[in-house]
């Protein structure tokens, strides 16, 4: 133990001093005083993440676990609270203190509507987040993961129903936390399952030991490692949450829906690497479930007209791709995915936060157009970000979102192919949003185009920064086909992903045809994006009518309303008829009944009760010669 | 017969029970409260200070046995162990609280209403503490009788109906556990009520069917256990709130205590015999509970309901008997007395200021009483078990144990853990989220002596969640003595 | 005398005193008549004692064996003698309240 990792604590305990501090302080401290602690303490972590990530990248550097205190231990128990850094949690420390930090900042100026309390309630909520999710990452076991795990939940929670006047909303927070619940039941089965089979807790004690586990084990354990998963990071069935998620603010959206909590399960997966290796079942549910969240949310996402619900869905689309990178095997390109992701998904989500400032609460993009001019920074950087998404090269998405399919081909090219039509698809919708919100002309009213105005600089500075991240962040993960051993993301992460089978490199594609394939590709995207482009980059354009299946995917394929009729609802009528029928009419009745019971007989017996002094006596003397008559007969 | 004074149990006893019976001869409200708020404070201070005196050197200070009817064999025996420890402080803390935040001119009579609280809070220390059948039977209906009074004379319109009922339940529930006892006190050698000598008993695994079922029946109905439940909600919701709070954090913990004192170490054969189908039986309830829950408006019953829930889970992980289920157990009765009773101040603060207890009446009090609403999140997120929250630790546990004995079971129950998050956060929201009702404009927030009980209850939830070691240590070997007839 | 005599006289009297309890609705006589089955059973004690005592005295002339029985039947009259004390003064209230001494008006504990 040695360095800044002696002291790697402080990245977590940081963002918690200033929930603290913007907790306790809500009232008396000013907006100035509650937005420079809640950013400041997490441009702090950033600077000690990025001594860790430093520490990290040393040649010869082993995984450090930086034990804390032992959280439960009894009765054969040992969970230790212990932080683990190695590569996978360093890189997603920078991720997640670098991109929070910048949306800190950005919230700062997107807030100022606020009151006080409520300012400081909101940069509290934030760093609570960033708290838990730090825990997340750096946990030494998945008990601690856990803890993360619904800590972020939790803040994910709070920060939807951050304005709770609203009903709407508490009710999409509450939706959010009740269905990740649901996955994290499986995910605490899991724990449990991995403790009664392993009998320790703790990633080291757990992988040393999964290779002599029954395959069974191994495979029912990881099937409910993904139903936490499917939870957190918003896969089928369990994705209706986040597009609801939306109600919250729009940094929060960046934050926690883009860039960093949802991409919670595709950390757990990498992170449990060994396992998923060692279970082909569990792999294959993995790649499916992620390929058909990312096809089913890519046409939600087409038809679309609000742009945070456009990006939320692009949002578990791209989850669904991470997910499919996991499945088949290329851990790698699902954690380079879920980085170079989070720069350009929380550009676009901060961008459109930038527009919906500008707009004044308007989130509707047939109601935007032609916006180019008015908001310059703005409108450069989510082009770029909408690039970046697309894939096309040099951008960041080209990179990871490249490496996916060719991971994908190399498995199974059905894979393959949805991959591609699920980035056709993106490419389209995205550009479908930008050209709407940025070109053609104005069609909201008047007063609101002349409100229009560029956010202040607390709100390009992050935008600009993510933008230049979202262009040269893919630089780290060059293919070997452009240059051998490039890729120095895998090869810094190589230590962490020993569970791939190497051995499967063998039949790996030929250069040329990769080269081919990524060609085609581009030129794909580039095509639908200028079909993007004829259809809505036009003068005058008014909301589509729809036909009826784009009726279908307006509505989002009905799966909210067919979750309500199938679950929601018989669950409340069960719930109605235990409490009304069962509960009130059979099991009180028959407590009730009991009573009535002796109050009935007693009544009965009291009709003996004559208050006939004459009649008691008759009843004495023949007792007693009754008495006698036994006695005479039968000698008791 | 009483000798000198000079230990923790009898301490705890005398203290109440001296304050209890010289607060009859009160005359004034504040007074009265003042009288009960030093005399749960001072048996407060002994628990504490018990706590630094728990080691085996410290045997005379912890355990006591005076001479009592010697003429029938029964010593008037008390022990603090490690179990008793965790619920005598509770005990404490939740009474103290409770005559912290209770205005002395809430309820009329109020001389006797702390008088009989006191009196409560006697016997619920004589029932942990109690290892002698005939004094804990005692003691358990001495902690029955006050609760009945203060229901029936202080409670809500339909009082004497929910607490007749209440009184019957349970107290029809004690009479089985008063003959089972008798029947092991004439089978023990040289007439003896002591937990000591029926322990010693070897009875036959038929004997010991019965008898467990005589215990069960008691300690089920006191808990209480599906389908033996429907005195709680009628109660709750009857019963003045400080005594509904009494009566949900600590005096149900009796039942499961009960069963961690008696049934475990005395029947063992039974406890394997019977285990699997109560908790098939109990695991159905926890479910039921939940659901039901869900469909509640008021919000006493909602809460009653949960805590039904909570409980089941609770007797689920004592008949398991795995340690580290039985450990959890434990834990999460000290933390649901906890949890529970935060949520039941929220609900008293409600009442008491508006008058509803609908939760359909109520919305957007986080408005007018954000700090109120802070307090409500944190205890509803320890009710749902959240991490880092004192009841996740315990429930934790409990699942593990469960899971280790079946995992269907755990993954059945664990259902609840879904249910508990919508209607825990129902609650939260249509009584302190959404619109606000003009009809609680003038609703204020809490204040001075409140909110410190709040400092109180949530530093407790936050720091066993954080660092539950201490409680480990505390009744780790003791969970492991009840366990003895399990192990070999 | 054989003792056969005396008891078929207390049963008499005994009968006597049944008889009456049930049939008579007057509280008086029917409180007479308690008071001959108590002086029917005095009798029989007696006549038991003495007829004990008698077998007794015959061994040993200093023995007191039997006569304990006579302790009883002045136990039983000082008894019956409170007795009659208080269930007079309990007919002199009833009088009073119900100007009756009729038992079939006395059925208040019913109610």
């Amino acid at each position: 133990m040695n360095g800044m990792i002696k002291y790697g604590y402080l990245i977590p305990l940081l963002p918690l001093i200033g929930f603290l501090i913007n907790g306790l302080g809500r009232n008396f401290l000013s907006k100035k005083i509650s937005s420079t602690i809640g950013s400041g303490v997490l441009i702090l972590s950033f600077v000690c993440s990025l001594l860790v990530f430093n520490q990290v990248t040393k040649p010869g550097f082993n995984t450090q676990v930086l034990f804390l205190f032992d959280f439960i231990k009894t009765a054969g128990l040992d969970i230790p609270f212990a932080l683990q850094f190695d590569q996978l949690s360093a890189l997603f420390l920078l991720i997640i203190t670098g991109i929070g930090s910048l949306i800190h900042i950005y919230s700062a100026a997107y807030m100022h509507e606020e009151t006080e309390q409520h300012y400081a309630r909101y940069f509290a909520y934030l760093n609570l987040f960033v708290f838990f999710m730090l825990i997340l990452v750096l946990g030494s076991s998945y008990v601690t993961m856990f803890i993360g795990w619904e800590g972020v939940g939790l803040s994910s929670y709070l920060l939807i129903g951050y304005w709770f006047s609203n009903n709407n909303y508490n009710n999409a927070a509450k939706k959010a936390f009740v269905m990740n619940r649901i996955g994290d039941l499986g995910f605490l089965l899991a724990i449990f399952w991995m403790l009664s089979q392993f009998g320790v807790i703790t990633y080291t004690g757990v992988f040393a030991e999964a290779s002599t586990m029954p395959l069974s084990a191994i495979t029912g354990i990881t099937l409910l490692l993904f139903i936490g998963a499917m939870g957190k990071s918003a896969q089928i069935p369990l994705y209706t949450w986040l597009p609801d998620a939306m109600a919250g603010p729009t940094p929060v959206s960046a934050l926690i829906h883009a860039a960093t909590m949802v991409t919670a399960g595709i950390y757990m997966i990498a992170r449990s690497n060994i396992m998923f290796s060692l279970a082909p079942v569990s792999q294959n549910l993995v790649a499916i479930i992620g390929i058909a969240t990312a096809l089913l949310a890519a046409t939600i996402a087409l038809k679309q007209n609000d742009i945070k619900k456009v990006l939320a869905y692009s949002t578990v689309s791209q989850l669904g791709l991470m997910f499919l990178a996991l499945g088949v095997g290329s851990y790698t390109a699902g954690v380079f995915h879920v980085m170079t992701h989070a720069f350009f998904k929380a550009l676009l989500f901060l961008g459109a936060g930038s527009v919906i400032h500008a707009m004044h609460h308007e989130q509707d993009i047939y109601k935007m157009g032609g916006l180019r001019k008015k908001l310059p920074i703005t409108h450069i950087t989510f082009l770029i970000g909408c690039l970046a998404i697309a894939g096309i090269p040099p951008f960041a998405g080209f990179f990871s979102k490249d490496e996916i399919l060719t991971a994908a081909l190399e498995k199974n090219v059905v894979y393959y192919l949805l991959g591609l039509l699920t980035s056709l698809m993106t490419a389209f919708y995205m550009f479908r949003m930008y050209f709407l919100t940025f070109h053609g002309n104005f069609r909201g009213t008047e007063e609101q185009y002349h409100h229009v105005h560029e956010s202040p600089a607390a709100m390009t500075m992050p935008l600009m920064v993510l933008a230049l991240l979202s262009i040269v962040g893919g630089w780290v993960g060059i293919p070997t086909v452009f240059a051998e051993d490039a890729h120095r993301l895998s090869s810094f992460l190589a230590p962490v992903f020993t569970g791939v089978h190497h051995e499967a490199k063998a039949e790996h594609l030929s250069h040329s045809l990769e080269l081919s394939l990524m060609a085609g590709v581009v030129v794909l995207i580039i095509v639908s994006i200028f079909a993007a482009k004829s259809m809505f980059a036009k003068e005058g354009l008014t909301a589509e009518k729809s036909s009826s299946f784009g009726k279908l995917l307006e509505n989002k394929w009905y799966v909210d309303e067919l979750y309500d009729k199938i679950i929601v609802q018989p669950i409340n009528h069960i719930a109605s008829f235990f409490s009304r029928i069962i509960d009130n009419k059979i099991i009180d009745a028959t407590v009730n009944g009991v009573g009535k019971l002796v109050q009935f007989s007693s009544r009965q017996m009291r009709l003996l009760q004559s208050g006939q002094v004459g009649s008691y006596v008759l009843i004495m003397v023949v007792s007693i010669i009754i008495f006698f008559i036994f006695q005479m007969f039968w000698k008791i | 017969m009483f000798a000198a004074v000079d230990n923790f149990p009898a301490l705890l006893i005398w203290l109440p029970l001296f304050g209890g019976l010289f607060s009859f001869f009160l005359k004034n409200a504040q007074q009265s409260k003042t009288n009960a708020i030093i005399f749960s404070a001072s048996s407060l201070i002994v628990v504490l200070v018990s706590l630094f005196f728990s080691g085996k050197e410290h045997f005379l200070l912890n355990q006591v046995s005076y001479q009592w009817l010697t003429s029938i064999g029964s010593n008037f025996g008390l022990i603090l162990d490690g179990l008793t420890r965790t619920m005598a402080l509770l005990t404490a803390i939740v009474f103290f609280l409770v005559f912290l935040l209770i205005p002395a001119e809430q309820y009329k009579d109020a001389n006797r209403f702390f008088a009989l609280m006191l009196l409560t809070q006697c016997g619920l220390y004589g029932v942990f503490m109690a290892t002698d059948a005939l004094v804990f039977y005692l003691f358990w209906e001495l902690a029955l009788i006050p609760v009945y009074f203060l229901a029936s004379i202080w409670g809500g319109e339909k009082r004497i109906r929910a607490t007749f009922k209440f009184f019957i339940y349970t107290f029809v529930g004690s009479l089985f556990m008063l003959l089972a006892i008798l029947y092991m006190y004439n089978k023990t050698n040289g007439a003896s009520f002591s937990l000591m000598s029926f322990f010693n008993l070897n009875n036959t695994a038929s004997e010991q069917y019965w008898l467990f079922f005589a215990f069960f029946i008691a300690f089920a109905i006191k808990m209480p256990l599906f389908p033996l439940h429907t005195w709680q909600p009628e109660a709750y919701e009857q019963s003045p709130t400080p005594v509904t709070l009494v009566l949900s954090s600590v005096m149900v913990k009796m039942g499961l205590f009960g069963m961690l004192r008696w049934v475990l170490p005395l029947f063992p054969l039974a406890v394997k015999y019977f285990n699997t189908s109560i908790i098939i039986v109990a695991s159905i309830g926890i479910v039921y509970a939940s659901l039901v829950a869900i469909y509640q408006d008021n919000i006493k019953r909602l809460i009653a309901y949960s805590s039904i829930a909570h409980i089941g889970l609770m007797a689920i992980g004592i008949l398991t008997f795995k340690q580290i289920a039985v450990e959890g157990v434990l834990l999460q009765m000290f933390n649901h007395g906890i949890n529970i009773a935060a949520l039941w101040i929220v609900a008293y603060m409600i009442e008491k200021q508006t008058g509803i207890t609908a939760i359909s009446q109520l919305g957007g009090l986080a408005r007018r009483a954000p700090v109120l609403a802070i307090f409500m999140v944190i205890a509803s997120l320890a009710n749902v078990a959240l991490p880092l929250t004192n009841a996740f630790i315990g429930e934790f546990m409990i699942f593990n144990g469960i899971y280790q004995f079946n995992w269907m079971v755990a993954a059945f129950a664990g259902l609840s853990i879904i249910f508990s998050a919508v209607y825990t956060l129902n609650m939260i929201k249509n009584v302190f989220y959404g619109e606000e009702r003009t009809a609680l404009h003038s609703f204020a927030d809490i204040k001075g002596v409140q909110i410190l009980v709040f400092v109180v209850l949530t530093a407790l939830i936050l720091l066993v969640g954080f660092y539950p070691a201490p409680f480990f240590k505390m009744f780790s070997d003791s969970v492991g003595l009840i366990l003895t007839k399990y192990n070999s | 005398m054989p003792i056969n005599y005396y008891i078929f006289l207390s049963v008499c009297l005994f009968s006597i005193g049944i008889v009456g309890v049930l049939t008579r609705r007057n509280a008086i006589i029917i409180f007479m008549c308690i008071e001959l089955m108590l002086n029917a059973v005095n009798l029989l004690l007696v006549a038991f004692s003495r007829m004990h005592h008698a077998a007794a005295y015959a061994l040993d002339n200093s023995t007191l064996v039997g006569s304990e029985a006579q302790i009883f039947v002045f136990f039983i009259m000082v008894v019956a003698a409170a007795e009659v004390t208080v269930g007079l003064a309990i007919i002199v209230m009833l009088y009073r309240n119900i100007h009756s001494v009729d038992i079939n008006f006395l059925n208040r504990l019913k109610h």
